[in-house]
């Protein structure tokens, strides 16, 4: 493999592991900003897959190449329902948060090979999709000397997209009013509610984009890696995409290259064979890299980050 | 006066469950005039206000804003109809800059998108008007106490309230603040504002309010102008009988030093020095008050002494042993007890019983646990003498520290370090929030520990507390200590002064030597 | 999320808990076209039907019953242990590799010796974040998923690279004498895979209760679980209790896996997905609102609904998977038992002349529950001060 070639691939791979991450991660970013903790990403990625696969794979005669990216749609609107669950346990239900988390993450697996029991005649896996989320060539950006074979070609696409949102979610969160109350109520509640803000209305859509965002990145992760849906479609991606939102400091940006990052380490998993000082170390290593990566972050750097202050916190509306 | 009253409440009723926290209350405020809500803690008047400012609902009643009966379903209806309020406990968001807190629920945007020249523009032409000094674009946690104030007044201004409450306002503020804030309230009055004043201080009233109500236990006992009524005469309306503020106090011959502290330097978590080359002595029989705002390194102090916050330099000598370096449980075991700050936070663990909460100091030494195993019984023992001998009411030892009253869980903390015949007692803000009779309770414990030998170390936000009890009185600003003298030789302008920094002038330093 | 056992409602919570969570259930088989009635007792009849399906239950709830203590003790600390499942899987991988490691050995040294080495490495996993969070203030709750994909990703890798047999993708099967399962128990339950098992897991809630009510060390775990600042004013030392607790809950995960190491399985395979006792023990444990007692009885539920539910399978063409959306729906009404004591509230009431004038004080004046200083949420919240 020449350096060109090799570098082409790891950027492809990173980015193509990386997308579903990119897209939970600002997610989990808009939950925490508005004071609900998010361990339920996992859960919402595994309904955001499902849905997915179960629309690609009925309409994608239909829509053809339009599909994949409809099937994002999809997945982020079941993913956004499904986050309901957590939205009314913990802002209605005064729910701890983890365990109502937790309990997405319990339900989420078991419905969908439920439904997919039912939809498949009893497999607990869905067929292979015909219409998934493949490789693109940007084209005008393709064409510029070294940079455009490397960074768009052959690339991911919904990759792209993420980084773009993750842009638009920090002009939200910074520069908009309705940014300056949803951090307000993840901040200190009883202070927007005393100059009027609502805290339940707010913090249902902090839950509710991350139902949407989460539910997109299990779409771009069946869709675009797996390629069908079956109980280990999704094992832990939702996990790293908290542990990324950590390691960006809850800044959607951050975020999003903590996402690229761990996607990354994901693809020296595979590519790493080729590279010539790392060739001979065991996969293990790269497999558990971002999990261990997470850890030395979190115990060296994460002191200066500030979560939101309210964040875990349950707001009662006095009466 | 036959001008429509800004807010009018007729036969008012908030009900909890089946205790009635206001019960039946009428009140007429005016435009023009400072209104004194005066009632002890408790007694009400925040859950008025909070049915003013849109957070609570009435039970019954009615509320007439400029003649009309209106519904207040939140704050922005308060805020729509003019009401404003100035909270006791700040609602500022600290990682927020001063500006983005002032327009935070009533933004100007260009569609959606927050539109901060306008603003500022705004806020600005009210800190002109008002003549206030706030720094718009600093982070409110990084603003002092006072300015965080201003920026709630602003917050309230910048919303057009016609009628501004100030719900205990004065608590954090120094002598000086105090009068600044008063004088802005007058001005607001007499721009032809309603402004309402919830205290349970004496001369605040004294000093602002044209018309001052009385509540108690819920109830309006009476409204008077408050230049009738002598300062007495209001605290006995408060308290429902006559309040001797002056507790007999012996004169003790001075003892041995049993708390002497030498050239202490503390810093916090963030490496902030908090405590600067703090020199001092408590002696044997003496009380000394330590006065100073909220934040001045107080807190970092007592930490350090109690073994919380490690010495960064200096030495902390305790009854004749080094204390500097020891754990929290030797200096427990050396003879310290101590009354926290914040009872719920630190002095107890609210949902264990009051049993439990009576051994948690003492829970490793017999005869509460032997070899590691608990010994309930002598537990159920100690706690049943205890919370006999302080007064301490509680239908069982077995209900959690939680359910008890403020009054009464102040007093099982009193009860367990008091028991342990401390030679040093740091109590710091040991009535905070507490009513006229549990105050009088403690301070005659700390009367008691006085007399009984004890070296007293009180820190408290309170001056009236220190110059009530304190021997000798000791000033810290800055985490220095700005002066320590007796107790007599020091007036409360004095102290107010060195509170915040100021120097004395000769004069009044040569007085008081 | 800190559940009082503090008066009689406390037991009537996991009771109605699971009476909505089977009938959530119940609508999701109606909803799809099946007979929820029929499959609930065909779900009984296959746990409690046979004397085999007695020993599966039973076998079923031991590691349970464990990583449920496990999950206990930590939360009374105020630690929210998710890596149950990776201190469980450490701990089978370590028993197992134990046993077949001294083949020779007496049953009744190689047997305690590998049951010591599962909970021994599920203390030291657990350890990790206890450490972590103890002195670098890093959230539990983060690095024990990491370190559950660590285990996961680990364990596979050993097991691939250094304990099996050529190309297999499992363990070889531990020495006959390291066993918990008996040629006795098996005649006794019609050949099920029931182990001695359940008398290590039920002297170890029995032991749980001992330490957290009568133990100055559970009295520390209590106390700095509700209130590590008061805590610290008393004199106890946080991080040493963290740690301790974080140690003893590790270690009861880790004999947890040993039990599937030791028991069940008598190997360890290649996973692709982390253990269901991981997650399933934390929802044991929140059941039984961590009541030692209790979590010996929720273990025997959840063992029901495992085992029940395959029967589902076999009877129907429900599938089996309709048991965890039951189990997901009980720890949501668990996790919601706000809503339920609020009904009991209501209609409590009514009888009642005496309203609680504390408690009803107590709702409105306490507008937050939650204080998170750590850098990610601990799980203070629930409570309201």
């Amino acid at each position: 493999m020449n350096i060109e070639t090799l570098l082409l691939t790891v950027v492809s791979t990173s980015l193509v592991y990386s997308a579903p991450l990119i897209f939970t991660s600002i997610g989990g970013v808009f939950s925490e900003h508005s004071g609900i903790v998010n361990v339920g990403l996992e859960g919402m990625m595994v309904m955001g897959a499902f849905a997915s696969v179960v629309f690609n794979l009925a309409f994608g005669d239909a829509f053809g190449a339009a599909t994949p990216w409809l099937g994002l749609l999809v997945g982020g609107l079941v993913g956004m329902v499904f986050s309901l669950i957590h939205a009314v346990a913990t802002i209605n239900l005064r729910t701890d948060h983890i365990i109502s988390g937790t309990v997405l993450n319990l339900m989420a697996p078991a419905l969908a090979v439920y439904l997919t029991r039912l939809l498949f005649q009893g497999r607990g896996q869905t067929d292979i999709l015909q219409h998934p989320l493949s490789t693109v060539t940007i084209p005008v950006l393709s064409k510029i000397p070294v940079i455009g074979p490397i960074f768009f070609t052959k690339t991911s696409a919904a990759a792209y997209l993420g980084i773009i949102v993750s842009i638009v979610a920090w002009w939200v969160l910074a520069k908009t009013r309705f940014g300056l109350r949803l951090r307000s109520v993840g901040e200190h509640p009883e202070a927007a509610d005393s100059v009027g803000i609502s805290v339940y209305a707010y913090r249902y859509a902090g839950v509710l984009i991350s139902g949407f965002l989460g539910g997109i990145g299990g779409a771009v992760m069946a869709q675009s890696i797996t390629l069908n849906f079956s109980v280990t479609t999704i094992v832990g991606q939702g996990f790293m995409s908290l542990a990324a939102m950590i390691f960006g400091k809850w800044h959607p940006v951050g975020a999003m290259g903590a996402a690229v990052f761990f996607g990354f380490a994901q693809s020296l998993a595979i590519v790493g064979k080729y590279i010539p000082v790392i060739e001979n170390m065991p996969d293990v290593i790269f497999t558990i890299a971002p999990y261990l990566i997470t850890i030395i972050v979190l115990v060296a750097f994460i002191g200066n980050a500030r979560m939101p202050a309210a964040d875990g916190s349950t707001f009662i509306k006095a009466k | 006066m036959n001008e429509t009253p800004a807010i009018e409440i007729h036969h008012l009723v908030k009900a909890f469950g089946t205790f009635k926290a206001n019960d039946d209350i009428s009140i007429t405020f005016r435009n023009g005039e400072v209104h004194a809500l005066l009632g002890e803690n408790g007694a009400g008047k925040s859950t008025l206000m909070n049915m003013l400012s849109g957070i609570l609902r009435p039970t019954s009643g009615q509320i007439l804003v400029k003649g009309k009966e209106v519904d207040l379903h939140s704050a922005k209806d308060a805020s729509e109809l003019g009401i404003g309020m100035v909270h006791q406990h700040f609602m500022l968001v600290g990682a927020f800059t001063v500006l983005e807190n002032i327009i935070l629920g009533s933004e100007p945007t260009n569609a959606g998108r927050l539109n901060f020249k306008t603003a500022r523009k705004r806020v600005e032409d009210i800190l002109s008007r008002y003549d206030l000094d706030v720094d718009l674009d600093a982070r409110v946690d990084d603003i002092s106490v006072g300015m965080q104030q201003r920026v709630e007044i602003v917050k309230v201004l910048f919303r057009n309230a016609d009628v501004l409450i100030f719900d205990e306002p004065t608590a954090v503020l120094t002598p000086q603040e105090i009068d600044d804030l008063l004088a802005i309230m007058r001005q607001l009055a007499e721009e032809g504002k309603a402004v309402i004043l919830i205290t349970h201080k004496l001369e605040e009233i004294r000093a602002v309010a044209d018309i001052t109500t009385i509540i108690r236990r819920g109830r309006v006992i009476d409204t008077v102008k408050t230049a009738e009524k002598t300062a007495e005469e209001l605290a006995t309306l408060m308290v429902g009988r006559p309040v001797d503020f002056d507790l007999p106090k012996s004169d003790l011959a001075e003892g041995a030093p049993i708390l002497t502290v030498e050239h202490l330097d503390v810093t916090d978590k963030n490496k902030v020095k908090r405590v600067a080359d703090l020199n001092l002595t408590v002696h044997a029989g003496e009380i000394v008050g330590l006065a100073g705002i909220d934040g001045n390194g107080q807190s970092e102090l007592v930490k350090a002494l109690t073994g919380l916050l490690p010495v960064h330099a200096g030495t902390i000598t305790i009854a004749g042993k080094n204390t500097t370096h020891a754990t929290p449980r030797q200096i427990v075991r050396d003879g310290v007890g101590h009354i926290p700050e914040d009872r719920q936070k630190f002095g107890l663990v609210m949902p264990m019983t009051v049993i439990e909460n009576m051994g948690l100091m003492t829970y490793t030494e017999e005869p509460l646990s032997k070899h590691g195993i608990l010994n309930e019984g002598a537990a159920v023992k100690m706690t049943e003498e205890l919370t006999k001998k302080f007064d301490v009411r509680t239908s069982s030892i077995h209900n959690t520290a939680g359910s008890l009253s403020g009054g009464n869980q102040q007093k099982l903390i009193i009860a367990r370090e008091m028991s342990r015949d401390p030679q040093l007692m740091i109590a710091m803000n040991p009535t905070r929030g507490l009513d006229v009779g549990a105050i009088e309770f403690i301070h005659q414990q700390i009367l008691n520990a006085r007399e009984a030998g004890h070296a007293v170390l009180l820190i408290s936000y309170e001056l009236d507390e220190i110059k009530q009890l304190a021997d000798t009185i000791a000033v810290i600003h800055a985490g220095h200590l700005v002066a320590t003298r007796e107790a007599g030789d020091l007036t409360t302008s004095q102290i107010g002064l060195l509170m915040a920094g100021e120097q004395l002038n000769e004069e009044a330093a040569v007085d008081a030597d | 999320m800190r559940i009082k056992n503090k008066n009689i409602q406390s037991i009537w919570i996991p009771i109605i808990a699971i009476i909505l969570g089977l009938l959530v259930g119940a609508i999701v088989m109606l909803l799809s076209g099946f007979n929820p009635i029929e499959n609930y007792i065909n779900l009984f009849t296959g746990a409690v039907g046979t004397p085999n399906a007695i020993g599966e239950v039973l076998r079923a709830a031991t590691p349970l019953i464990l990583t449920g203590a496990g999950f206990a003790i930590a939360n009374s600390a105020g630690f929210f242990n998710i890596g149950l499942a990776g201190q469980a899987l450490v701990g089978w991988l370590c028993s197992v590799a134990f046993a077949n490691a001294f083949p020779s050995w007496p049953g009744y040294l190689l047997l305690p010796g590998a049951i010591i080495a599962g909970a021994l490495a599920g203390a030291i996993w657990s350890g990790i974040a206890g450490f972590l969070r103890a002195y670098f203030g890093a959230s539990e709750v983060i690095t024990t998923i990491m370190l559950n994909y660590i285990a996961l990703y680990g364990t596979n890798a050993i097991i691939k690279g250094v304990l099996a047999h050529g190309n297999n993708d499992y363990s070889p099967t531990i020495p006959v004498q390291a066993r918990l399962r008996t040629p006795f128990l098996e005649n006794l339950t019609q050949n099920s895979t029931f182990h001695w098992g359940i008398i290590i897991a039920i002297v170890a809630a029995i032991f749980l209760w001992w330490l957290m009510k009568k133990t100055t060390l559970g009295f520390e775990i209590r106390a700095v679980g509700m209130n590590p600042d008061a805590s610290r004013y008393a004199g106890m030392s946080t991080k040493k209790t963290i740690i301790a607790a974080m140690l003893i809950s590790g270690a009861l995960a880790g004999l947890g896996g040993a039990m599937e190491g030791l028991g069940d399985f008598q190997n360890i395979v290649v996973n692709t997905a982390l253990p269901d006792i991981g997650f399933d023990g934390m929802s044991v444990s929140l059941l039984a609102g961590g009541a030692p007692i209790g979590i010996i009885f929720s273990a025997l539920l959840f063992g029901v609904l495992k085992i029940g539910g395959l029967n589902i399978s076999i009877t129907s063409t429900t599938p089996s998977e309709i048991v965890n959306i039951v189990i997901a729906s009980v720890i949501f009404f668990v996790g919601a038992q706000y809503m339920i004591r609020y009904f009991f509230d209501k209609s409590g009431k009514k009888g009642k002349k005496n309203g609680k004038k504390g408690a009803a004080k107590g709702k409105a004046d306490a507008p937050t529950g939650t204080d998170a200083d750590q850098a990610a949420p601990t799980t203070q919240g629930g409570d309201t001060e």
